[in-house]
This record gives C-alpha cells, structure tokens and sequence, in this order.
C-alpha cells in the first residue's frame, strides 16, 4: 500500500511539473522555409536541424532577441548592432567594437542565406559547428556582448514578457541557453537574399547591360577571373562555396583562420569565402576588413597575391601578384558583381 | 473459376519469361554493392591524409603536392551473361579530399554473375547537359561559356616547375570544348568508360575500384607540369589528353562478399 501511495504521488508531481512548464496539447505553427525560386531550381534544400523546426513562434522569438541589448552585459548591444539589417547584416566597420569598447580582431561576418551552408561550419574560420552554437558564443565573448548565459537567463526568466514568449515558441516557460540560440537561430534561417537584379535575370525577369555580361564573362572565365570555383556561379546562386581557402592576402600570417581550430598548419591562413551577394552593403571586406572598397578586393586578386606556403593552387600567376585585369575588365567585374544587390533583403520589414 | 486459374498462370509465365538468364533463379535476391574507391600512386596507398605533402613525383620526374581531389563516376552498368544490360542511372561524387569515397547502390539488383559491371568516368553528353542540384551546390558544374555541364575531376596541387618554385596546378577534366562563350563548340567526348570485368555480386558484395592517380600523369602522355597547370578548362587540347591519360587510371581491385 506504501509503494502504491508512493507511485500515485511520483505520478502526481510529474503531472504538476508538466502542467507547470508545458502544455501537452499546445504546439508551436510549424513554418518552413520560404525556398526561393532561384534555390530550389539549382540547389538542394536547406538544412534544418531536426531539433530545432522552423515555427512562426519561434521565429519571432529569435526575433525579438536578436535585437534585443538585454543580452549584453550593459544593456548596450545587441546582436544587430553588428549585424545590422541595413547592412545586410554586418556592420561597416573594419572590426567591430564590444560593450567594453574593445575591437575586435575580425570583420562582422554579413548574415542570408545560412540554412543553405551545407557543411555548417559558420564564422569566418569555421569554428563554429552550427548556427546554434554560433549564437552561444558573442553572448558571452569579452570583446563582443561580454555577457554571462546565466545572468542573461535571470533576466530574460524575470522578463515580464519572454516566459510568455517561450511558450510559444518551445512548450516551456523555463528558459535556457539552449531554447535561447534556437530561437536565435530559427530567425536567422528566415534572413534569405534571393532578389537581386542577377536573381532576376536568371529567372528571365530582368536584362543586364553589356558592361555587367562582361563582367558575368570575366567573372567565370578561367584565364580571366576564376572567381567562379570558390564564389559560385549562375547554377549556384549562394555566390559562395562555404568553403575555406587560402587567397593570398598574407604571406605570413597573423590570424591562422581554419588551421587555428583545426591545428592544421595546413589550414593556417584559409577563411571561409563569403557570399558575394549583397557587396554594395558589406564593406569593408575580407576577415579583417583590410579592403574598403570593391575596386581594393578586385586590384587584390588582380595584382596583390601574397605567396605563401597554403595559398590555394586557383590562385594564378601568383609571381605576378594575380589575374592581370585589365583595368575595363575590372569596372566591367564590379559593375558585374553589383547585379548581386538585393535592395528588398535589406528593407525587408520582416529582418527589422 | 478455371478461367481465373488460366489468367494468373498466364501472368505468372509472363512475368517468369521476363526474367533474364542471370536472375532467372526463384531464389534471386535484391541486393545493393558497394564501391569503395582506393587512390593509389603507382601501387603506394594514397588518402587525404597525404595531401598537401609533396610525396608525389610524376612520370617526368615533377614533385607534385595534391590538396583537393574529386571526381564524378556516373552509368553504373551491370551487364549479365546474357548480354542484358542493366544501367542504374546512378552517379557518385567522389569526393578524396572529404575522404567521401565509398558508395553503396541507390538502388537495387538482382543478385547474381554479371559478365561486367562498369561506369562512366565523369558525364556522358545527355547527362552533362541535365541539372543536377547536388552538384550545383558544391559547385561542381561548369559555366555556360565554358560549355556547360559539369566537372568530371577537379585535381588541384602544387608542383615545383622548373625555376624550382612552388606553383598551383588544376588538372580539371571536363568535356573538351572550343570556341568558349556563347556558342562553344565540342570536338571530341572526354568522358569515358571504365570495365571493370566479370563481377559476382551477392548479399554484400564489396566491389574495390583502385585508381593510380599517377596515370593521369603518365600514360600515353608524359604529363609536363610546365606546360599544363593551370586554365586548362577551356584548352581542348589538355582535355583531350587527360581523356587519353585517364583510360588506364581505374582497375579492379578486391571483390568481397
């Protein structure tokens, strides 16, 4: 009778806890990707983890926290502020400045299109393994929000607000770290930039001038550009190959990249290409921002080559600094590259 | 009642007499081998794990360094001794660098002695012009004015040319083309058929393919770095002789079951 009275009270406390944290018959509204035309014509699905489904809860969620400064240690910051939705989600600074007022040593990496990174290595150096761990890090990150997971979960606990906005999004109003990045994370697979006038074009909505077919020529011409083997091309409109590769900036190097988290002296140097949608809005360029302009990033790869014992072999005439563009098919290049703007992802009302 | 009877017998020695010779038996199972790609250099094992070392020397004489190695098998053909031909449709990224390089069968066969079982080296020209969004999105594919279609190896390296410098090569085989951009032109077919020979394949069959990645650089032609290194896409001369090179690289290996 004791182990009777005993299981009825277990089965009574699990119950109350369940009523307490979660409603059994409550569900966040499911809301999957928007894919693109332009995506799903030329390449495949997007990655969701199977733990962490897109929900119009959970989206807004993410939302909502990731402009939110109750993150940052002083309440000054928030994950827009170096990823500002005008900026396509970085910000225009060479390095970024923390809360305490500290640079960093890296560039604000610009944020669309991340569900289609397939090889889910995010940040400049890949070291992070998915966008939910990425969202761990600046958090807590000295020179970035310099916060501290467990204060930030007392506030946002303590919040009038977010334990409503929780439930929604996960069935819980007991909120964690973990909860926290997915939400994050489910916003920042809604940031898609798939409108630009090259989009268009591809889709036979839109016509480019000659300069930008020449540039386009130039672009995926082998014995010109050769930009297409790492920054994609029309079949593969991320204009990225997520992949990482030593492009000559350095000949010796200060920041190791990949080979810093894989301890690979090979991978010393290599940093993730980035997209080059969205240019007009991303500068400075490369991981530490060296570059102001378009015309800095084209005269690198045309005459700038650092040799360099991990350069990557498509890199060409590296004794000669480059490609050796002619100073048309540089402006035809760039004007080119500019056909990459999406003016409605950065006014989208939905990234504000 | 009986004509119900006569009916199903019918279809029952309809579908028996569809049967092929190679899997005519009752017993006949569905099974999917596996291909398991081995990179050697002439005869010493190679893996991603010996990349980016320049251990490799060349039939001229050139020390070579490999970073990046992949390639497209397509047509994975079982031909029985019948002479049926059994083409899966199937094709595989073969990817050295991700050390992606075992595939086991989409779909599945008859179990059984096959007189030969073979594969095309990269793409055959109806196929090269199909889309393939996988491919796509490891930008595999080749731009329209380059011909179109996709890789069929992507070798990239380094070799020490003959100022004794480190320089990059990309040993790139598509489909040879000329007159790149808008309307290019092809003279010839660089993709090719690899016969591996008579094959029993049964339950779990593993089927080793070896590749003396060497040959590429060896055999009718002594590959010289020197002078083919790099922009080689759209020179149809290279193409055509990493075509005639790539007729010896693939043989069969082990076969398990």
């Amino acid at each position: 009778m004791k182990r009777f009275c005993v299981l009825i009270l277990a089965v009574l406390t699990v119950v109350n806890c369940a009523n307490e944290d979660s409603n059994l018959d409550y569900q966040p509204t499911l809301q999957p990707l928007d894919t693109p035309q332009i995506f799903s014509s030329n390449i495949i699905a997007p990655i969701i983890p199977a733990d962490n489904p897109q929900t119009t809860e959970g989206i807004a969620l993410g939302k909502r926290l990731f402009f939110d400064r109750i993150l940052s240690a002083d309440g000054t910051q928030s994950c827009a502020t170096c990823h500002s939705p005008q900026s396509a989600f970085t910000d225009n600074l060479q390095t970024s400045f923390g809360v305490s007022g500290s640079a960093g040593t890296r560039n604000s990496m610009p944020l669309f299109n991340l569900a289609w990174n397939y090889g889910e290595r995010f940040a400049w150096d890949g070291k992070e393994l998915s966008l939910e761990r990425q969202a761990e890090e600046p958090v807590q990150n000295p020179i970035e929000l310099h916060s501290n997971w467990d204060n930030v979960i007392e506030r946002l606990q303590n919040h009038p607000e977010y334990p409503e906005l929780y439930r929604l999004a996960f069935n819980s109003t007991i909120i964690n770290k973990e909860l926290t990045t997915k939400a994050i994370a489910q916003f920042e697979r809604t940031l898609i930039s798939a409108n630009s006038k090259f989009d268009r074009y591809s889709l036979g909505q839109a016509s480019l001038s000659n300069q930008e077919l020449n540039g386009l020529d130039v672009f995926l011409r082998e014995d010109k550009g050769d930009c297409f083997h790492c920054h994609g091309n029309p079949n593969n409109p991320l204009w990225t190959d997520n992949d990482f590769h030593n492009n000559g900036l350095d000949s010796t190097f200060n920041d190791l990249g990949l080979g810093g988290v894989t301890g690979d002296p090979n991978d010393n140097g290599k940093f993730r290409s980035p997209s080059l949608r969205n240019l007009a809005f991303t500068g400075p360029y490369m991981h530490d921002g060296r570059f102001a302009t378009i015309e800095e990033v084209i005269n690198h790869y045309s005459e700038g080559l650092q040799n360099s014992p991990t350069i990557d072999p498509l890199m060409k005439n590296i004794n000669e600094g480059g490609a050796q563009l002619t100073e048309q098919d540089k402006a035809d290049l760039k004007a080119f590259l500019l056909t990459l703007t999406d003016q409605s992802f950065v006014n989208n009302p939905n990234f504000q | 009642m009986i004509k119900k009877i006569l009916l199903h017998l019918c279809i029952g020695l309809c579908l028996f007499a569809c049967e092929s010779d190679t899997y005519s038996s009752a017993t006949v199972s569905q099974v999917n081998p596996t291909f398991i790609f081995q990179h050697n250099w002439n005869g010493n094992n190679v893996s991603n794990a010996d990349f980016n070392d320049f251990i490799f020397t060349t039939e001229n004489g050139t020390s070579i360094s490999i970073e990046r190695l992949r390639y497209l098998i397509s047509d994975i053909t079982f031909t029985s001794n019948s002479g049926e031909v059994l083409n899966t449709n199937l094709y595989k990224l073969v990817d050295v660098t991700n050390n992606n390089i075992t595939y086991t069968l989409a779909n599945t066969i008859p179990s059984g002695n096959y007189a030969n079982v073979s594969f095309t080296f990269g793409l055959n020209n109806e196929n090269n012009a199909l889309n393939y969004t996988d491919l796509n999105s490891v930008s595999f594919n080749v731009p329209e004015l380059l011909g179109g279609g996709y890789h069929y190896m992507q070798l990239d390296g380094k070799f020490i040319n003959s100022n004794m410098q480190e320089q990059g090569f990309n040993y790139h085989a598509i489909r040879a083309v000329d007159n790149t951009g808008a309307n290019p032109t092809f003279p010839q077919d660089t993709f090719f058929t690899v016969n591996l020979g008579p094959i029993t394949i049964g339950n779990s069959t593993e089927i080793e393919v070896n590749a003396n990645l060497a040959e590429w650089f060896k055999n009718p032609y002594e590959w010289d770095l020197n002078t083919y290194n790099q922009m080689l896409m759209p020179n149809s001369e290279a193409q055509i002789l990493m075509y005639n090179n790539g007729q010896s690289v693939f043989s069969l290996g082990d076969v398990t079951q």
